[in-house]
């Protein structure tokens, strides 16, 4: 199908092993805000520009809410940063990543959702946020209430 | 004629709509199906196969499932088939039970005391039946149909399909005996007909992200009797056993392509 | 975990044993299931961080994630590791064939 070949993976199984020091930042402002606007505001992120230069893939309707497969690849030169919400969950931060030299701009990873809503993805780079915003209709709620 | 043309455009658009949605649920489990949680499972279920246990502290390795003892390849797309030891046509975990009580002395008790796992702790039946169905792939579903206990086990399979029974009065048929019909999202396949059971039965058993958890078809049958209020099946019996012998053959020759993933 | 090169590219893919609870979850009891999910990622090629990611619980139950890496050459080690608001962590590394 394309040229990248996919590798497939070990079981990282759930075991008990000395705790990696807790320097590791998490930013607990940002992912307990209750709305997207005040997440973004305590990740520091300004004014985004909608923008086609971010490619999101997601379907449209998830059967189950539970596990919503998003595929986030950024074409914009010098995208640093991929950030990942979801409007209308009851924390609507989902992720950041963080990209340094030697890794590109891309993710696949599977969320989940409360209800039908926008997701939106925000790219930064050199400083400026860009952002690109699809719909996905959920079918059952996927937060376990 | 301009009433009649309006309301034929609404129904136009409406089948269109259904439509769109069936696409969009395809592409979503399409989606899903790279990379796969069931290949954790797999991967569990091979250290089982090796994992020496019971009283006679042996592994499944000896154990045959059709092809010779031992051999996993092409084993899962051979099942259901009669075997001349225990005298009967048996689905893959009917015959895991088997070789666990025969081969490593261990009690139907204890063998089939958890046969359905949780979230977060899956059986040894889910692990093996994900590893043992994944070293079919690619491979035809080719069932047994030749011994005459095969011939009668799928006669049996089939008649219980349409047997109505319990508190209800269903039968497989109620939910899987006719086209377009629907529980919430889901469409039913109507699983006498080959064409329909052929993507079912090629791909499970199938890891199931609703509930995080490896589902067999053993815990198939097992659900469906309770989802219509029938009493529950005993693990590997006559029935189940023969409820998957005439799925399987209506789906014969179909390249199976799992273990699957799941809603 | 394996992974392979291919027109300059290294796709790895990592999946995850983790509850990924939310704490919004009940168990059969009626009991709430506290929060319990993965915070923290790091993608590591020879040792040196390339990738460093912040999730939520909203990341669903054993997570599967994809990620890119800039060209690559056999031999190369990749490691992903991940830490839980518990202070559980866990890694798993392969050498790129």
């Amino acid at each position: 199908m394309n040229s990248i070949r996919r590798a497939l993976v070990a079981a990282l199984m759930l075991t008990l092993v000395k705790p990696l020091s807790a320097l590791a930042a998490w930013n607990k402002e940002a992912f307990g805000a209750k709305s997207a606007g005040d997440a973004l505001k305590n990740l520091g992120v300004g004014n985004a520009t909608p923008t086609a230069e971010l490619s999101v893939e997601v379907p449209q309707i998830a059967e189950n809410g539970a596990v919503v497969p998003i595929e986030i690849s950024s074409a914009i030169p010098g995208t640093t940063a991929l950030i990942v919400v979801i409007d209308k969950n009851p924390f609507p931060l989902i992720s950041r990543f963080d990209f340094k030299e030697g890794a590109l701009p891309f993710v696949k990873v599977n969320v989940k959702m409360s209800e039908t809503s926008d997701i939106r993805v925000l790219a930064e780079a050199a400083g400026k946020y860009y952002v690109t915003t699809r719909e996905v209709k959920v079918t059952i709620g996927g937060c376990g209430g | 004629m301009k009433a009649l043309a309006f309301l034929a455009a609404l129904a136009v658009s409406s089948a269109a709509l259904a439509q769109d949605a069936a696409k969009e649920i395809q592409r979503y489990r399409e989606m899903i199906a790279e990379g796969s949680p069931a290949e954790l499972f797999e991967l569990e279920g091979e250290t089982l196969w090796k994992k020496p246990q019971g009283p006679r502290n042996v592994s499944l390795e000896k154990c045959d499932l059709g092809r010779g003892p031992g051999v996993l390849k092409g084993a899962y797309a051979g099942l259901p088939r009669y075997f001349k030891d225990a005298d009967r046509v048996m689905d893959l975990e009917t015959r895991l039970l088997y070789c666990m009580t025969a081969l490593q002395g261990r009690t139907r008790e204890e063998a089939a005391g958890r046969v359905f796992g949780t979230a977060d702790k899956p059986s040894e039946m889910e692990s093996l039946s994900a590893y043992i169905a994944a070293q079919s792939r690619g491979m035809k579903l080719e069932p047994g149909m030749s011994h005459p206990k095969e011939k009668q086990s799928f006669e049996l399979g089939r008649a219980l399909f349409f047997q109505r029974t319990g508190a209800w009065d269903f039968s497989c048929a109620s939910c899987h005996g006719q086209e377009g019909v629907r529980i919430r999202m889901q469409e039913l396949p109507v699983l006498y007909k080959p064409q329909s059971a052929r993507p079912v039965m090629a791909s499970w058993p199938a890891y199931r992200v609703s509930t995080s958890q490896f589902v067999t078809l053993q815990w198939r049958m097992n659900d469906c009797f309770r989802q219509m209020r029938t009493p529950e099946p005993t693990f590997g019996s006559e029935t189940t056993a023969a409820l998957i012998h005439f799925l399987t053959v209506t789906a014969r020759d179909e390249t199976y392509n799992g273990p699957g993933i799941k809603r | 975990m394996r992974a392979t090169l291919g027109q300059g590219v290294t796709e790895i893919r990592v999946l995850m044993t983790h509850p990924m609870e939310t704490g919004q979850r009940k168990d059969s009891e009626g009991k709430i299931v506290p929060m319990h999910f993965i915070q923290n990622l790091t993608v590591k090629v020879n040792g040196k961080a390339v990738i460093e990611a912040q999730t939520s619980q909203a990341v669903s139950r054993n997570p599967v994630f994809s990620f890119r890496l800039k060209g690559g050459a056999k031999g190369d080690k990749i490691e992903v590791s991940w830490l839980d608001n518990h202070g559980d962590s866990n890694s798993t590394e392969a050498t790129v064939a």
